[in-house]
């Protein structure tokens, strides 16, 4: 069932194509990667589905419902949410409030003035687990600028997952961190999103990770779709296998 | 280790009870130890700390610079002195009645303006609207009294249960407006401390920390910006309109920039990046800059001394200072 689709999605800047008349469908539930090498138009293409970026033709639907145009409040609303390539948190609050966020804003509590946060039972609970399911809940008092890089990510795509999405874009979740640490925010990624019935699609650079982790690989070049199946075709196809070396092209 | 559920994090409560408790009852014990003089200069020092909080909720946990929060401390001066001029004087409720709602709804049409930008623009314009709004009390000087101001004389307080008459009157004014704006300063923190630790304060910090990640939170950050400025100015509002009776007369240098230069000043010197900064800036600028007056004619300059001395040295003010040497100390300790 198509949760998510593109219809004929354009962005240019300059004389760049960045996305050249895309028709993207993710499936309700799939655990979807997006790969490609840098410029490719993966993050142009989050951007534009998630209101970061306008596009300049095309539409966007949700379920059906065209969210070409909406805000994006209105955007986190419909059930989208996302994570940034570049760690995005709130370094001067706790790890427990950048969680607390999320769920305040889902919940419409944000405006509230005469309460204090720490004193609402439901959210302070429903914080919690979240950290508990990424791993985080004995750092819920730091602040968020003083975890480690992985820790950073981990909060990064917690923080997302507590909007309670329908479809969630995480964007290079395992950049600049180890090895070790990859397969463990992986893991744990994988398991909450998976475990939430949550559909993901993962922008990812580490193929590895995404043969490993993916239900569905996209493979983007110069704007446009090259690939798209599972992980096993996607092995198989010599495009994408030389795109990954750096040769031309079969195709 | 596992944070307990059930449990609210209460520390930030007990600790703000704890220091508040026994600084309150040697603010309540004072004039009765102290001259006339000192309780007045402590009035006045109440005040900067309201303004200064004011301030502060929008450059210490917004993350906006105002270099025109003058406009709004004087607004509810004048607004004091125009109910006494067409209305006659009253009490200091009604002076609060009126004044308050005036200085909430220029702070929320100035304020719409004024979120629209961020960074050096927001500034700017607040420092504009700020002079045009001097401008138009010293200009229109048939209304305003043009720079010799308009003259407000001590109210009634409780709704006209204390009136201050007679040789002594002045001496019990000073004496009772202590304790009533210090009742007002307290209700005061206790707002502003519920503010900044409610959803609406983290949301503020947030958004001062990251506004891209917090407009994908779903958060309406122009929105929330402009509650925050019209918090902010009605604060600072407040302590012009406990200000004007006290000084007797309202004048347009409260709406000069130079005032709103002390405003920022305030909160640079107590520290912007903690709650009880601007109230300890507050306090320490309005004995500074007494002192310095009294001191020297080259009193400007002593305090850009100090303003230069803080910015290099102790650029997180002086709550912040103690509180890295008290971190320090623990730390050695254990």
């Amino acid at each position: 069932m198509i949760l998510l689709k593109t219809v004929n999605l354009r962005k240019q800047f300059g004389e760049t194509r960045a996305c050249d008349g895309l028709d993207f469908v993710v499936h309700k539930g799939e655990f979807l990667s997006l790969v490609g090498s840098n410029g490719a138009g993966k993050t142009t293409l989050v951007n534009l589905i998630s209101a970061h970026l306008q596009p300049d033709s095309g539409q966007i639907l949700l379920e059906d419902r065209d969210i070409t145009h909406m805000s994006v409040a209105d955007r986190i609303k419909a059930g989208i949410a996302r994570s940034f390539q570049i760690v995005n948190l709130f370094d001067g609050l706790s790890v427990f409030d950048n969680v607390a966020l999320s769920i305040f804003s889902r919940e419409g509590k944000t405006a509230r003035m005469a309460a204090l946060a720490d004193h609402d039972y439901d959210v302070r609970q429903e914080a919690l687990e979240v950290l508990d399911e990424f791993g985080l809940s004995g750092k819920a008092e730091a602040l968020a600028g003083g975890l480690a890089q992985g820790e950073r990510k981990l909060l990064d795509v917690a923080v997302a997952y507590a909007l309670r999405p329908r479809l969630i874009f995480l964007d290079e979740p395992t950049s600049g961190v180890s090895t070790h640490d990859k397969a463990q925010i992986m893991d744990t990624v994988s398991s909450v999103v998976r475990g939430g019935r949550v559909t993901a699609v993962v922008i990812e650079h580490d193929m590895d990770v995404v043969f490993r982790y993916s239900d569905r690989i996209v493979m983007m070049h110069e704007g446009a779709f090259l690939a798209d199946g599972t992980p096993d075709e996607i092995r198989a196809n010599k495009d994408v296998a030389s795109i990954l070396l750096g040769a031309p092209l079969a195709s | 280790m596992k944070a307990d559920l059930k449990v609210p994090r209460n520390r930030s409560v007990l600790r703000l009870a704890g220091a508040a408790a026994p600084i309150l009852l040697v603010l309540i014990l004072i004039p009765g130890f102290v001259e006339t003089y000192q309780v007045q200069l402590l009035i006045y020092g109440l005040i900067a700390a309201i303004a200064a909080l004011g301030f502060n909720l929008l450059l210490g946990y917004t993350g906006l610079l105002s270099f025109g929060h003058s406009a709004y401390f004087g607004i509810g001066a004048y607004a004091v002195a125009f109910v006494v001029q067409y209305l006659g004087p009253h009490s200091m409720e009604f002076y609060i009645l009126i004044g308050i709602p005036v200085v909430a709804i220029v702070s929320a049409l100035f304020g719409y303006i004024c979120v629209r930008h961020t960074q050096i623009f927001f500034g700017i314009l607040t420092l504009a609207i700020s002079q045009v709004v001097y401008s138009l009390a010293l200009k229109l000087y048939w209304e305003t009294g043009g720079s010799d101001g308009l003259r407000v004389p001590r109210p009634a307080l409780l709704l006209g249960l204390l009136s201050f008459s007679g040789p002594r009157g002045f001496q019990q004014f000073i004496t009772s407006y202590y304790y009533y704006v210090l009742a007002v300063f307290v209700v005061c923190v206790v707002l502003m401390w519920v503010i900044v630790h409610s959803p609406f304060g983290k949301t503020l910090q947030a958004i001062r920390d990251n506004e891209v990640r917090a407009r994908f939170l779903g958060i309406r950050i122009r929105r929330f910006r402009w509650i925050a400025f019209l918090v902010s100015g009605t604060f600072t509002g407040l302590a012009g309109i406990l200000w004007v009776p006290l000084n007797g007369l309202t004048t347009p240098d409260v709406l000069y920039w130079t005032f709103s230069g002390e405003i920022v000043f305030t909160a640079l010197l107590g520290g912007f990046r903690n709650f009880t900064g601007p109230i300890v800036g507050g306090l320490v600028f309005t004995y500074l800059k007494t002192y310095a007056i009294a001191t020297t004619e080259y009193w400007q300059l002593l305090l850009g001394v100090v303003l230069v001395t803080l910015v290099l040295v102790l650029p997180t003010g002086i709550v912040g200072a103690i509180s890295k040497l008290g971190r320090r100390l623990t730390k050695g300790k254990t």
